[in-house]
């Protein structure tokens, strides 16, 4: 038996090759020994091979993390609709499905099954760079205006191709950005019932924004006092003076009054009205005067060219104001719950 | 009524154009989307925490660089980084304590700051016609009085 033992350790030791003519001669218990070595070095391999696989999926994790753009009922035409669009990085947008199991809302199941489900939602996501969408480079990019154009544009872009095609959405902020997507169906869910409610609310529904400035073009040329009316040059310089600021304050005071006007009429014709803070910078690009008044209208769809015409019209009917509408927008003002949730 | 913008409720196809054209396309007016994409739209927290709070300060220096010409013009491009009252990292180079003492002390005042900045906002956002105004009680009022015999609102 000692002998046997001594194969036995030398088996254990020795590499494949020289352990099959060790085996020929050992007896039963070595064989065994020798099958419990080659189990552990098939696990040591498989190990080692799982490390690759692991790495591979690390890979994945770093260079790809999840951008969502908006919540929405899950529907056909919501994966068609973004089936060809692309995102903030160029990347595919796709459906990001949750809220229930059922393989699809509008087609599968029995007609009389569950009719009493709330319908299923999805996100709207993309694939982006994790390297360019961490903590520390988001910081970085929304620092600067040319990256945060371009990423405002394009996250603007695909929330307004889905509007566009008359799909309800509930567009999110910019660069709301998850480590994968079970995240974002995990916190998505748990808001389950604050989108229902509002994707309610806006379907049929888009945001036009009204923008109302004192036009200086009617500002009346400054009268020319009438001369020589016992007034010094101190105090006819003084009176004139008095009179512009007069006729600006009265000018700006016109315009605001027109204003209160327009956005009386304007909140006839629309479900909701938020008010935005007037636009002064060159962000604004080029305008006809000082914005007098910013809002945002939420209007049903079949009425949008209603609005505008007959805002337009009675802005024409007034004067010292221009008036501009935009739109139609994604329902960015209308997407939040009355009571934001802590 | 007068285009066939909405399309029909049927889910037949809608036309693209208005979006394509108007806010969606390349031509659309930054400011109006940056005060979308950052002021509005559903807030809910990410994985990445910049979300949070970064996003409510970039949307109040959003206010103030849409709020002034001068602003934005002096700040350039990297507008956010040369604001001392709002980048933690602008203060911090400036002064002697050290950078975590300082962090917590930005973060402490940042609500005192908000309003700050938001009042100062709201001021500018008023016009220097109100400032003159404010100058002159009396002036205003002769205004007021003149305003309601002159024009009468044609509504």
């Amino acid at each position: 038996m000692t002998h046997t033992d001594m194969a036995t350790d030398t088996d254990v030791k020795t590499d494949f090759g020289t352990d099959i003519k060790t085996d020929v001669r050992a007896d039963s218990d070595t064989e065994t020994n020798v099958d419990v070595t080659t189990g552990l070095d098939t696990d040591v391999r498989d190990l080692e091979d799982l490390k690759d696989v692991k790495a591979d999926v690390d890979e994945d994790v770093k260079t790809d993390i999840v951008y969502a753009y908006a919540v929405l009922r899950r529907t056909p035409e919501a994966a068609r609709a973004v089936a060809d669009l692309r995102g903030v990085a160029g990347e595919r947008i796709r459906l990001l499905e949750f809220g229930d199991d059922a393989p699809d809302g509008a087609s599968g199941g029995p007609p009389g099954d569950a009719p009493d489900r709330p319908p299923a939602l999805a996100a709207v996501v993309g694939p982006v760079p994790a390297a360019d969408f961490d903590e520390a480079s988001l910081k970085a990019g929304l620092e600067d205006l040319d990256w945060l154009e371009a990423t405002a544009r394009a996250h603007h872009a695909v929330v307004a191709a889905l509007t566009g095609r008359g799909i309800a959405v509930l567009p999110l902020r910019l660069v709301t950005v998850y480590r994968d997507e079970d995240r974002v169906r995990q916190t998505l869910e748990a808001r389950r019932d604050d989108f229902l409610p509002l994707l309610d609310r806006v379907t049929g529904h888009v945001e036009l924004g009204v923008k109302i400035y004192a036009a200086p073009d009617t500002e009346s040329p400054d009268p020319e006092p009438a001369k020589g009316k016992g007034l010094g040059v101190g105090r006819a310089y003084l009176a004139g003076r008095r009179r512009r600021k007069r006729s600006t304050e009265d000018a700006w005071q016109a315009a605001t009054d027109t204003a209160a006007r327009l956005r009386e009429l304007a909140g006839t014709l629309a479900v909701d009205r938020v008010a935005f803070r007037p636009q002064r910078g060159e962000l604004a690009g080029q305008v006809p005067g000082p914005n007098v008044s910013n809002d945002a209208y939420l209007v049903p769809e079949d009425h949008v060219e209603d609005f505008r015409t007959r805002v337009l019209a009675a802005a024409e009917g007034l004067p010292g104001v221009h008036v501009e509408v935009t739109g139609p927008w994604a329902p960015y003002s209308f997407s939040l719950p009355a009571e934001p949730v802590s | 009524m007068t285009q066939p913008v909405a399309g029909a409720l049927g889910g037949s196809p809608r036309l693209p154009s208005p979006y394509d054209q108007g806010p969606g396309g390349q031509g659309a007016n930054l400011a109006d989307i940056l005060e979308r994409v950052l002021d509005k739209g559903v807030v809910i927290a990410g994985d990445i925490r910049i979300n949070l709070l970064d996003i409510e300060l970039l949307t109040i220096k959003l206010r103030l660089i849409v709020a002034s010409v001068d602003k934005a013009k002096e700040m350039g491009i990297d507008w956010w980084e040369h604001d001392p009252t709002l980048s933690s990292r602008a203060s911090s180079s400036t002064a002697d304590r050290p950078v975590a003492e300082q962090r917590d002390a930005s973060l402490a005042e940042q609500p005192d700051r908000r309003s700050l900045v938001e009042a100062e906002g709201a001021a500018e956002a008023a016009d220097p016609v109100r400032s003159l105004a404010e100058e002159n009680e009396r002036l205003r009022a002769e205004i007021a009085a003149l305003r309601s015999a002159d024009r009468s609102p044609a509504s």
